[in-house]
């Protein structure tokens, strides 16, 4: 029994998911520039405020950039704001996307992940999480529509709440999740509301006040400079077990939680373990279940939040077993591996010296199949048994 | 390794409003050299105020004077005034940094 009504369940794409999420949390201010895959999340919004649905104003921008400059204007002055892009357009605010972080503005964006700009792909991958992974930004990673919705919801509580006071991205598999049309429990207005209306009980942060004075660049010098960096890496740090508070309050409000900054799914007795975000982390649950079938005792981390890293769960979940593999829909250049890999490489002390194998599959729309995952889950498994490995793999260029 | 736990700023973000504290940076530590003013031939005209890039000339009644905490040396003051009244002086010369603080 959860305090939430039981919402209408519709079919809807991804994209309209974060559109319901975002409606449902009232922002004042929401603006995008359309960007594939992720222009139909401002289509709904637009047509959510045509039907009267819900109040935000709607800005018209010239471009990305722009859009960014808006909803930072908007959440300084107090607004709960939203936007949306997708690789190329947040390569086109990277400068507005670090200034929202250092002015702390809690402004929630959904990405519908891409290729990033380089060798001029209009499909799916994770390159652009990677891309602004130092930015100062939140970053959630999240695996269905449900998820999008509900992620949407739990961002704003994330970001606006006073401890935190941070912009959060919201990210899922641009050109699968953005466009796959999946059950989705839409929740009710008044449940979200008071979901949210923790955040009333809060002390207000600062706005910006028609006729009063503010200084913009007037702190950043010298050793305020540093000071205010360190607050916003202490902000991020508060963030990991924040996000997983607010996970289990969604949980026991609307019935569904997702583990907060991991998931964790069949790893209480596993030795090796797959570590997956995304809609990567769905197909790897479908194969950890087969191959327990087959006697492997094989568990899933999905990651959830990406920055800031959540060090300290990973390491609980990941010491002491055998092995460990990391599939990433992204490359780390300079290290020719996962962004991921490197960074649970990173952990090294805390989760003791395993082999660490690092596949790159999915780039460029290419999907991450059945058969992919299986392979992974039996070659870490003959690692264990230490048979020579491969640290990194390339799947789509194997034979 | 402590870090201190007072902190110059009480918002979190860098940017606050007039009744925050903002930084002051005391521009006038790189100075090189310094206004000084005749007022024999000063007529308080004010034209080295409206120039002053950072706005540090205080009106004192009857002349202007710099703030030595913020001035830059930078000579417009000197440049732009129409009586020649202002010699920039090499800071070497004086025996004190004309700092308040």
């Amino acid at each position: 029994m959860t305090l939430a009504q039981k919402g209408k369940v519709r079919v809807i794409t991804g994209n309209a998911a974060a559109a319901y999420g975002a409606m449902l949390c009232r922002p004042d201010v929401a603006t995008s520039y359309p960007i594939t895959p992720m222009s139909e999340v401002a289509e709904q919004l637009s047509a959510f405020r045509a039907n009267g649905l819900v109040d935000t104003e709607m800005v018209e921008v010239e471009g990305e950039n722009s859009a960014m400059n808006v909803v930072l204007g908007a959440s300084m002055a107090g607004g709960r704001v939203f936007t949306a892009t997708s690789s190329w357009g947040l390569s086109f605010m990277y400068d507005a996307v670090e200034h929202a972080s250092g002015y702390r503005a809690p402004i929630v964006m959904v990405i519908a992940n891409r290729e990033s700009p380089g060798i001029l792909a209009v499909s799916g991958g994770q390159q652009d999480i990677i891309s602004v992974r130092d930015t100062g930004w939140i970053q959630v990673i999240v695996e269905d529509g449900q998820e999008i919705l509900d992620t949407v919801i739990m961002a704003f509580r994330l970001a606006e709440d006073y401890d935190i006071q941070l912009p959060v991205m919201v990210n899922y598999d641009g050109f699968y999740l953005s466009y796959m049309a999946t059950a989705v429990e839409i929740p009710e207005q008044e449940d979200v509301d008071r979901f949210l209306s923790v955040l009333k009980q809060q002390p207000e942060r600062q706005k910006l006040m028609p006729g009063k004075a503010i200084g913009c660049g007037t702190h950043g010098i010298e050793l305020g400079f540093v000071e205010l960096r360190y607050r916003q890496c202490l902000a991020m740090e508060r963030a990991t077990t924040k996000l997983d508070e607010i996970d289990r309050d969604f949980g026991e409000y609307f019935g569904r939680s997702y583990g907060g900054q991991i998931e964790e799914y069949r790893t209480d007795d596993a030795e090796i373990i797959i570590v997956a975000s995304g809609g990567a982390a769905g197909t790897t649950r479908v194969v950890v279940d087969s191959k327990r079938e087959e006697g492997i005792k094989v568990g899933l981390v999905k990651l959830r939040l990406f920055r800031p890293f959540p060090r300290q769960r990973l390491a609980e979940v990941l010491k002491g077993r055998k092995a460990i593999g990391v599939i990433d829909r992204s490359v780390g250049f300079g290290w020719n591996s996962g962004p991921t890999w490197m960074e649970i490489r990173a952990l090294t002390p805390e989760i003791g010296i395993v082999p660490v194998l690092s596949y790159i599959d999915g780039l460029a729309n290419l999907d991450i199949t059945i058969p992919h995952i299986e392979r992974v889950v039996d070659e870490v498994n003959d690692a264990t048994q230490g048979k020579p490995y491969q640290e990194v793999t390339w799947i789509p260029l194997e034979e | 390794m402590t870090i201190k736990q007072k902190f110059i700023f009480n918002c979190e973000g860098a940017w606050s409003d007039g009744s925050e504290k903002l930084l002051c940076i005391d521009t006038g530590s790189w100075r090189v050299e310094r206004p000084v003013l005749d007022k024999e031939k000063c007529n308080y005209c004010g034209l080295c105020a409206l120039y002053c890039p950072p706005q540090c000339l205080k009106d004192m009644g009857d002349h202007f004077s710099p703030d030595l905490d913020f001035c830059k040396g930078c000579g417009i003051c000197a440049h732009e005034c129409p009586r020649k009244a202002i010699t920039m002086v090499a800071e070497g010369e004086f025996n004190d940094t004309g700092s308040k603080g």
